[in-house]
Order: C-alpha cells, then structure tokens, then sequence
C-alpha cells in the first residue's frame, strides 16, 4: 500500500500498461474465435446438450488436445519463466466435494443460459447488452460463495 | 476473405482455443482460466472486507486486461465483421426448441430470451440473473470454469478438473432437458 501512495512516473506507468498488452491480445483473440466458431451461441449449447451435433465436442476435444501436446512440448523442452521456474499448470487441491457440487451447480446456470464466462465478455462485446444481466447474476454468485465459502464443503 | 466471416469449423476453432493454454504460460507463466475475473472484480468492488476477497488483485490485472480484450474480440467478431450466417443447428433440436416457444433459429442467439425488449418480461430477467449466478457461484466453489476446468485442467491431466467437467455436464443436462421446458412453458 506504501508504494501506491508514492507518484509514479508517468513513463514508469506507461510501461507497466504495456506489460498488460500481450494479454488484451490474447482476450482480443479469444473473443473472435468465441464468436466465429459459435461457441458463445445459446442454440450450440443446447444442441451439446440434446446430443444433436459433434460441433461443440469437436472444439472441446480438439482444444484439449491441442493443450495436451503443448504441455507435453514444453515440458519436454523445459521452458521456464523469467524468474527461473517452470511453465506449468499449477495443480489442483486435491479432493471431490468441491469439484462435483461446484461443477453441477455451474452447469446448471451453463444449461439454462447457455453461456459461460468467457462466451458472456464476449457477447456482451458483439452487442448482445442484455448478457450485461448474466455478467451482474455472474458476479453476484462469485461474491456470494465468496460469503459461504468457510460453511460450504470443500 | 470471406473465411474471416464465416462461421470456423471446429478443427480450426478448437485448436486455436487449445492454443490459449500455452500462450499464457508463455506470456507469464499465467493458468487460462476466465471465470477468476469475476473474482478479481469482486476484490475491486469490496475493497477487502471480505477475506475471500482479501488479497492484491493488482498481481492479478493480467487476467482483466485478458477478459477486456474478450469484449474488443466480440466487439470485432460481431459489431465490425458479423458472421455471414445464423449457426447451422441440427432440425431435431430446433423442433425441440420450438415446441418449448422459442420459434426463432435463424438468428445467433434466442431474441425471445436475449433482445432487450425480453428483459421487461421479469420471468426472463429472473432466468438470466439466476442463471448467471448459478454460473458464478459454481465456478468459484469448483475453482474454475470451462476455460479452467474443460480446457485447462484436461489438458494438464487433473484429476480435480475431470471430477468438475463430470459436473458441469450433469449440471448441463438437468437444466437443458429439466428445468429449461418447465420455466418456458
């Protein structure tokens, strides 16, 4: 907290901004494709869901295996980040409560609204200002599990 | 050109999605996971009077600078270069759809649940809102979403993401054969 107190220098500032860019690329890139391939489309959930087509199984399954050999690759290479330490998925805590109650209960809303919180920024960006109402649902969810948390099992 | 506004088959989609994983390890050593965004907004919104919420969200800004670019990605996906065509949807599942009431397929998504004028019928606004926050509260308590979970977690081989992915679809199921038909009709 001390340090924000102190002014930063504008340049300082500047750079640090530009640090965050890669990243807004990247979000830039993942909102197409969420558009484009028609993953964000309410009709593409719910034909997931009524086993009407390979379309959203084939992004799912493709995507993961894509993810899969990357993971391989850069193991296998030993990559590392700047300070020295290995890219890598960090590892869940271990257990299933969590997993099984949180994940229903997600798919719940995922089934009945047929967005998922990537698919909902990228919406409300291609125009679709009433998803704006899933992104506040969205945030009131997370700051209520957030009041839960210690009575909810893990 | 005219690739750029078609719909992208999934081998294309699919790979480039996968592609994300390593991307942001790549950039800093970051877990693609987008639903840690809400959090991060919350921690903004409660300024740590919550210990859930208690920590530097500012070590996190990488993924809310992430999730801006999703909005400018739809923002050019949809606004400055729309796709040339309505998603294909298989005609079983539209006759499906339709007898719950939702007669039109031809567009990207339901105007009978998504166009604004739908937000005045309060039984819509409740089934967004709620819906929504069902997403919110379980993607916190699982600790990820499709991003985290689906792609990341599978891809990294996580027991504790496959646990999730088995819940996202039973989750999935019960809404969209269940309780989707009995708030429609």
């Amino acid at each position: 907290m001390q340090q924000a107190l102190k002014p930063t220098h504008p340049s300082r500032r500047f750079s640090q901004v530009l640090a965050y860019t890669p990243y807004l690329l990247a979000g830039v890139a993942f909102g197409v494709i969420a558009i484009r391939s028609e993953i964000s489309s309410w009709y593409r959930i719910q034909e997931m869901f009524r086993f009407g087509s390979f379309h959203m199984y084939g992004v799912i399954g493709s995507a993961v295996l894509t993810g899969m050999v990357s993971l391989w690759l850069i193991r296998r290479l030993g990559l590392k980040d700047k300070q020295g330490r290995a890219l890598r998925v960090e590892e869940r805590e271990p257990g299933w409560r969590r997993y099984i109650y949180g994940g229903t209960i997600f798919g719940l809303g995922w089934g009945l609204v047929g967005a998922c919180p990537g698919p909902i920024y990228a919406l409300i960006g291609s125009g679709f200002l009433s998803v704006a109402v899933l992104l506040l649902g969205a945030l009131l969810g997370t700051f209520t599990y957030g009041l839960l948390q210690k009575r909810l099992p893990h | 050109m005219s690739w750029l506004v078609q719909p992208w088959p999934w081998y294309v989609a699919g790979p480039l999605i996968g592609l994300t994983v390593p991307l942001l390890l790549l950039l800093g050593n970051r877990r693609f996971g987008i639903s840690s965004s809400l959090r991060h907004l919350c921690a903004i919104a409660v300024r740590g009077r919550v210990p859930f919420f208690h920590y530097d969200w500012r070590a996190e800004a990488w993924s809310l600078a992430f999730v801006l670019g999703v909005v400018i990605g739809g923002f050019l996906a949809g606004v400055v270069w729309p796709n040339s065509h309505p998603p294909q949807i298989n005609p079983q599942v539209t006759a499906e759809l339709q007898r719950m009431g939702l007669e039109a397929t031809q567009a990207y998504m339901p105007p009978e649940l998504f166009s604004l004028a739908s937000l005045l019928n309060p039984k819509t606004l409740l089934l967004l809102l709620g819906g929504g926050f069902l997403i919110g509260f379980g993607s916190r308590w699982a600790g990820g979403c499709t991003s985290g979970h689906a792609i990341t977690g599978l891809s990294a081989l996580q027991l504790p993401s496959l646990i999730a992915v088995i819940g996202f679809f039973i989750g999935g199921l019960v809404s969209a054969h269940w309780l989707l038909p009995l708030i429609l009709r």
